[in-house]
């Protein structure tokens, strides 16, 4: 009865949603209020119905109900219950409810904070959220009811993907759909401002908390995918350019142009057309990665049996949307309006150039992910577009990037010069190379990319830190700036601290990624009880593999002990398990981590007896690159958290500009 | 300068900036693309001596020998085969007889792989390993090995395995 139960709510959540969809909407075009107001209560009912279809799939699964299609294909009575629970969400059916969950959750979150939203700005912003719901609605009723039964009912499931047990089931799948839902915020915000015509800086401060966090959410989700692969896949990287991951990464890089070019539309009203369109392009990639992961064109871990008709209604589903949103973008931006004029020099130009390499680097990404298989689609060959190419194109463009992300915060709005700037900067310049230098000099082994990608690092860290020291200098002769620095520090608006955390946290990531890409070390190597080897210093010694039990698995755990300089670092666990209803092995990697690197040792095959193939890896600083992720995403939180965003509603535009002046000390 | 040229000299500068962005894209696209052949493909001659490439069927019963660090195996689309060597851990879910797809290149008729992809789950193998064997199948009932379009197989082959 409850997935009965589920199956009739998302019914009736496909009759509120139309309600939502059409009325409010109409109401708006037609200045009827009370059809307005009905966009929060229909907003609230959507969320309570699509969260009883949530509870009762969970209910289902906590439950062994094996009578449920869904349930037997991916649960087993002896999975544990916390991945019980996330296999709700582990397969394709599960995973479109989660992703309606949070289309539904993100349309309250709009109802209920923005009280200050005029009224049919927010009837519109709802209804398009209702629409996109609407269209997912049957998407999950349609092609992949996760309530369908089955007859007869099996004694037990066939249990979650082994690679799929792990505590990373449970954060990675809602944190990345947290990012990538959210951006249907931004959409909804823009398709609502375009069909109001009212494209104002009020209307790009609405939006910009909803985006930067939306953006936070993707960041994170990203950074928990790449440690959850890194540790359990085993493949021992970070990041593999696999289409999979590029399907994400597509609506980070435009999601992150487009929190820039928000910046500008609020603070200057330019840019305002291009940041509607950066908005319906953000969460049309984020459509796009959905058909690419859900239709089974990519095979990864994320693809589930396929079914062609899942593939053909997604493109649809993506055609409608994105033709919808592009046709009213065409109709209405050229009515937009320039907004206020800026000088080559400027913080605007900057920002200008920001938006256009993470474009030129979406465009990059897709041609590298769409090519194969659009060859592969019109039966011309089979290729594959693998890291070197994604490296090639990447890193020259990120550096270029970089350079600007230093100057862009410490130039002028609307107009500066070239003297002035770079009297700002040339501390900031210097430590870069100097630093970069001596750093890659001590490390011993100094290569160009090394250097490079050395100088990116310390050139954000410290141009945030010439940021810094700017915004809380002593000031001589000026009312209210006398302060002392620890004061000014403390008045700093949150949403200028939120950018420089969020800077500092890619200068982390860049660290990261360079000092693992130069001084990674991977050695194989087959080792009897007894035999040591030695890896950067490290002496892995391998001392016996036993057999263990686990709930579901059986496995064979390896036992090495590290030494280094005669001290005893580590024991480390490595497992090869079997889970008894797949019957798949599965690595076990086990990992020492520590600020200054990973110990990464893996069981590879037994060659003969009790000899082992094991694998040890030295990754220096390598936890820095989430950790990065980390920062960046908590700098956009705490951004969002600016006093100017809570303001009450009617703050006039001098008002605004006042909040600007404090944003960005008088200079 | 008067506003007007400033415009047009901010436009030239993206626009030049633009170009050789896409130049370097296309160009580091061109010299990274792998293309994938089929052993059958490769029995004839068709693959590149020095160029890497991807290679995929099913892992030969029978055939997988390790010695020490290295490891030999035998791919095969069930037409031709062909015999590939590998240093280091293979991913657990190489297995004789499912499917596998290398990467690497050709040394005097031996593949040497520098990357071993295996399936990803029970279910699933790698599409390219599925395109092989479909299309080594077609060849064989048509009598033209390597002629066969390759894309309404790849389509139909990337389900379940056989």
């Amino acid at each position: 009865m409850i997935a009965e139960l589920g199956h009739f709510a998302l019914w009736l959540a496909v009759g509120v949603a139309l309600v939502l969809g059409v009325v409010p909407l109409v109401g708006a075009q037609r200045g009827r209020s009370d059809w307005m107001r009905m966009a929060r209560p229909a907003t609230r009912v959507l969320l309570a119905l699509i969260l009883l279809a949530f509870a009762c799939l969970i209910v289902s699964f906590v439950r062994n109900d094996f009578s449920v299609l869904n349930v037997a294909s991916h649960s087993n009575s002896a999975l544990p219950l916390m991945y019980r629970i996330a296999a709700s969400w582990g397969s394709h059916e599960g995973s479109l409810m989660l992703w309606l969950l949070m289309q539904a959750g993100w349309a309250w979150a709009v109802a209920v904070f923005s009280r200050n939203l005029p009224l049919p700005m927010l009837a519109r912003t709802l209804a398009v959220m209702g629409l996109l719901t609407l269209s997912f609605l049957l998407f999950v009723l349609l092609t992949s009811n996760p309530f369908d039964r089955l007859f007869p009912v099996p004694v037990d499931g066939r249990d979650l993907n082994p690679q799929l047990q792990d505590p990373g089931m449970i954060f990675h799948p809602p944190m990345l759909y947290m990012g990538y839902v959210g951006f249907s915020v931004a959409f909804a915000f823009a398709v609502a401002a375009l069909i109001g015509g009212n494209l104002d800086a009020q209307w790009a401060r609405w939006m910009r908390p909803w985006t930067t966090v939306a953006w936070a959410f993707l960041t994170f989700g990203i950074a928990l995918g790449s440690w959850w692969a890194y540790y359990e896949l085993g493949w021992g990287g970070w990041w593999f350019w696999d289409a999979v991951e590029n399907a994400s990464f597509m609506p980070w890089l435009v999601g992150t142009a487009l929190i820039h070019s928000l910046a500008v539309s609020e603070k200057r009203g330019s840019f305002k057309s291009w940041t509607v369109l950066l908005a319906i392009m953000a969460y049309s990639l984020s459509l796009l990665g959905t058909f690419l992961v859900r239709s089974g064109v990519i095979t990864s871990v994320h693809s589930f049996a396929s079914d062609p008709a899942r593939g053909q209604f997604i493109l649809i589903m993506l055609a409608i949307t994105v033709g919808a949103a592009l046709s009213l973008f065409a109709w209405r931006a050229p009515s937009v309006g320039l907004g206020a004029r800026f000088e080559m020099l400027s913080r605007e130009t900057m920002l200008l150039a920001n938006n256009v390499l993470l474009v030129v680097a979406t465009a990059a990404v897709m041609l590298g992910t769409l090519y194969p298989l659009i060859l592969d689609a019109l039966g011309l060959g089979k290729i594959s577009v693998g890291a070197p190419y994604f490296d090639a194109v990447f890193v020259p463009i990120m550096a270029v990037l970089v350079f600007f992300m230093g100057v862009g915060p410490l130039s002028r709005w609307k107009s500066d010069t070239m003297p002035a700037l770079s009297r700002r900067l040339r501390w900031a310049a210097g430590v870069t190379v100097i630093s970069a230098l001596l750093s890659a000099w001590m490390g011993g082994k100094l290569t160009f990319m090394s250097v490079v990608g050395l100088m990116m690092a310390f050139w954000i860290a410290a141009s945030v830190a010439a940021d810094l020291w700017e915004r809380i200098k002593p000031l001589k002769g000026m009312a209210g700036m006398q302060a002392p620095w620890w004061q000014r520090l403390r008045q700093l608006p949150r949403a200028g601290v939120g950018m420089m955390l969020a800077h500092l946290g890619v200068a982390l990531f860049c660290f990261g990624v360079t000092m693992v890409g130069t001084y990674d070390i991977e050695k194989d190597v087959a080792m009897s009880p007894g035999d040591s080897t030695t890896v950067s210093g490290y002496t892995f010694t391998y001392l016996s593999a036993k057999p263990v039990q686990g709930p579901n698995y059986e496995a064979i755990r390896g036992h090495l002990s590290v030494v280094r300089d005669g001290k005893p670092v580590t024991e480390l666990y490595p497992e090869k398990r079997v889970y008894r209803v797949q019957r798949n092995p599965m690595t076990e990697a086990a990992i020492y981590t520590r600020v200054r690197g990973d110990l990464y040792v893996q069981m590879g095959e037994v060659i003969k007896g009790e000899t082992w193939l094991v694998r040890i890896w030295v990754k220096p600083f390598v936890s820095w690159i989430w950790f990065g992720c980390l920062v960046m995403g908590l700098g956009g939180i705490l951004a969002i958290t600016d006093r100017r965003y809570r303001a009450k509603a009617g703050v006039s535009v001098s008002e605004g500009a006042a909040a600007l002046a404090g944003a960005a000390p008088v200079r | 300068m008067k506003p007007r040229h400033k415009k047009l000299a901010l436009l030239g500068v993206v626009l030049s900036a633009s170009g050789i962005a896409v130049a370097l894209v296309l160009n580091a696209f061109q010299s990274n693309m792998v293309f994938f052949y089929t052993p059958t493909q490769v029995a004839a001659k068709e693959a590149p001596s020095n160029r890497t490439f991807r290679v995929g069927g099913l892992v030969k019963e029978g055939t997988v020998q390790r010695q020490g660090l290295n490891v030999h195996f035998v791919v095969t689309d069930t037409a031709q085969a062909i015999p590939v060597t590998y240093t280091g851990v293979l991913p657990d879910l190489f297995q004789e007889g499912k499917g596998v797809v290398a990467q690497g290149q050709l040394d005097n008729g031996v593949f040497v792989a520098r990357e071993v992809l295996a399936k990803h789950d029970e279910n699933y193998m790698p599409p390219e390993a599925a395109d092989a064997i479909e299309r080594a199948r077609k060849g064989q009932s048509r009598l033209e090995a390597s002629v066969v379009a390759p894309g309404a197989a790849a389509t139909a082959g990337a389900g379940k395995q056989p």
